[in-house]
């Protein structure tokens, strides 16, 4: 059995030499599917994310023992579309401290990357129509995986403009919390991606799925021992900023976060870019570690080639939709240390220490498992030197702390302090 | 597709080619002119990610889409988010004030240098090709690229063995740099040791009970 486990990482994938449908050049044939293809791509994208609301709010209601929306259309299906109208035909207000031109800006900035990077997801496989050879897949560059990074590296300036531009201080803060918190998780989510990369030995998105198919036991879920899945999984969350880690947003402390002081169709982007980052998320997710549209497919059945791949790949993605509605109802959100105490402290030596055993196993094989103590090793040192660093006081550091920590519970200090209260 | 770039030179650049150079040029050009006009610090950081952005898409029209990704992840997705986060977070956010020069004579040192620059520029245009400023583009460069790198993941293979092997030491240069820097950040932020924060306090109010 292991050496069958062995055989899938050893398996010669599919290289990514990109779309067929380029190797005769362009012409207006192309040109057209090109087009086509890309706005089918927005089309079905900004459907999948007004039936994404109504499936949250419904799930979501369905846990909490609620309805929820149930007036408009058969089961509220068509709730998303009316709240779209509501939005679009409200006052649309502009704060009087606000800088004008990057407020209007940062809503783009939170939806292009959004529909974006679903631009290199592989929906389904290739379709021959007349004389051109095309893929399912609005792009297939030979960096895909490194877009998605890219793509959700940039989403980050939506959130951090609009709170800038408010020119308050409630989404000034919720901005400055998302900044850092998407910086710190990138780290995570780049070296578990980094693993995927390895096995798969290409960049390009297609060629990682194309480097899955033949069973669910060539999964990179399976190949990789699914523990850069789950880190996947967790620094993904807190890259969308979606519950436990929405801290941008916590009601209770900041109002509504960043966007505060949007209202009317600006808020709806945002908005919206929040619903169509968890299904592109989602989709990137099932093409990592899932196989993508792979699935066993029943030949008997005319065109099953054409559409099966694309039925396997919306059931995985819809799946994975569910599973972060599920986390919002599950899960508490995190207080900001704990975030930031996950996100370095455990999340990038795991992400980091997993990689170095994939590498490892990859360029030696099973003599790689010498770098298991290694990681033991170095594990436990770190695991040491936290436990001693937060239970050090200033008195005895050897440099000063940076900043202040709070330890213990927060002390009430009297009025009359020979010192005053300026904690 | 690795034959369309080294024969640049000899060849006329097809439609698209001179398509893409405009659009991305201009993008780069007015970014760049933002950077240095606009009063506003933030105005200036974004007009440097749109003149990020217009590099990154030269780089993929040059077929160098490894290093259009990672100008974009590293670049414009970290470090100038950095820059933001900074600039939010000190409240610099407000026009500079240009009237006083901490420096005294730096316009006139400023027109000379950029005079210089310029001459020097325009002499290497006039007297080799004039997009890469190199003599001649033709033939592979020092033998690095081999048929390998003509694969679209060859790239990025060529790139990590020549960075582990021919350019070890700068890498390792490199990242000692970083470490030092990132120490040396922390010892410079730290604060001076002076008694005002609650744990202090809980250590004076031991004493006097």
């Amino acid at each position: 059995m292991i050496g069958a486990l062995w055989n899938t990482l050893q398996t010669a994938p599919d290289q990514g030499g990109g779309d067929p449908l380029f190797v005769f050049g362009l012409n207006w044939g192309v040109v057209l599917i090109v087009a086509v293809k890309v706005l089918v791509a927005f089309g079905v994208l900004l459907v999948a994310t007004a039936l994404m609301i109504w499936f949250e709010r419904k799930v979501i209601s369905d846990m909490q023992s609620r309805v929820g929306p149930n007036r408009a259309g058969p089961w509220g299906l068509l709730q998303t579309l009316a709240d779209g109208t509501k939005l679009i035909f409200k006052e649309d207000l502009l704060p009087d401290r606000a800088d004008i031109f990057v407020f209007k800006l940062a809503p783009y900035l939170s939806v292009i990357p959004a529909v974006l990077i679903f631009a290199v997801v592989p929906v389904g496989g290739t379709i021959t129509l007349g004389t051109h050879t095309f893929e399912l897949q609005v792009s297939d560059p030979p960096m895909g995986i490194l877009f998605v990074l890219a793509m959700s590296g940039i989403a980050v300036y939506g959130v951090m403009l609009a709170g800038w531009s408010s020119g308050s201080k409630y989404p000034l803060l919720g901005s400055v919390r998302a900044s850092a918190q998407v910086i710190s998780y990138e780290a995570a989510l780049g070296m578990s991606v980094v693993t995927v990369v390895l096995v798969s030995r290409s960049l390009s998105t297609r060629a990682i799925v194309a480097a899955q198919s033949n069973g669910f036991w060539h999964w990179n879920l399976i190949r990789l021992g699914f523990f850069p899945f789950i880190f996947f999984m967790i620094a993904i969350t807190a890259e969308l900023t979606r519950p436990p880690f929405d801290l941008t947003e916590a009601e209770q402390e900041l109002v509504g976060g960043f966007h505060t002081e949007y209202s009317s169709i600006r808020f709806g982007l945002f908005f919206l870019a929040e619903f169509m980052n968890t299904i592109t998320m989602s989709a990137v997710v099932v093409t990592l570690f899932f196989g993508g549209p792979n699935g066993p497919i029943p030949h008997a059945i005319p065109g099953a080639t054409i559409y099966m791949p694309i039925v396997y790949f919306i059931l995985k993605t819809v799946a994975f939709c569910f599973i972060y509605v599920w986390f919002r109802a599950a899960l508490p959100r995190l207080r900001y240390d704990q975030l930031m105490d996950l996100g370095w402290k455990r999340l990038i030596p795991l992400t980091l220490a997993w990689l170095l055993m994939v590498a490892s196993v990859l360029t030696w094989r099973w003599w790689g498992l010498v770098m298991l103590p290694v990681v033991v090793v170095s594990a436990v040192l770190l695991f040491r030197a936290n436990h001693l660093g937060s239970g050090r006081s200033e008195e005895d550091a050897i440099i000063p702390v940076v900043g202040r920590r709070v330890t213990g519970a927060p002390r009430l200090t009297p009025v009359d302090a020979p010192h005053g209260g300026d904690a | 597709m690795l034959h369309t770039t080294l024969l640049l030179a000899s060849t006329r650049p097809a439609l698209p080619d001179i398509l893409v150079f405009a659009a991305s040029a201009a993008v780069i050009l007015v970014g760049a002119v933002g950077v240095v006009t606009s009063r506003n610090p933030v105005h200036a950081a974004l007009s440097l990610v749109m003149t990020l952005f217009g590099v990154a898409v030269l780089f993929i029209e040059q077929e160098a889409d490894f290093l259009a990704a990672v100008q974009i992840i590293v670049y414009a997705g970290a470090i100038v988010v950095l820059f933001l986060f900074v600039i939010m977070f000190l409240g610099v956010d407000r026009s500079e004030d240009v009237e006083v020069e901490p420096l005294g004579g730096q316009r006139p040192l400023a027109y000379i240098l950029l005079g210089i620059t310029l001459a020097g520029i325009l002499a290497m245009a006039a007297t080799s090709h004039w997009v890469t400023g190199a003599h001649q583009v033709v033939g592979p460069i020092q033998g690095h690229i081999t048929a390998s790198s003509s694969s679209p993941s060859g790239e990025v293979a060529q790139l990590g063995k020549q960075l582990f092997t021919t350019y070890l030491f700068a890498f390792e240069a490199t990242a000692a740099l970083l470490v030092i820097a990132v120490v040396g950040a922390v010892v410079l932020a730290r604060r001076p040791p002076v008694p005002q924060d609650s744990e202090s306090e809980r250590a004076e109010g031991k004493l006097s009970s």
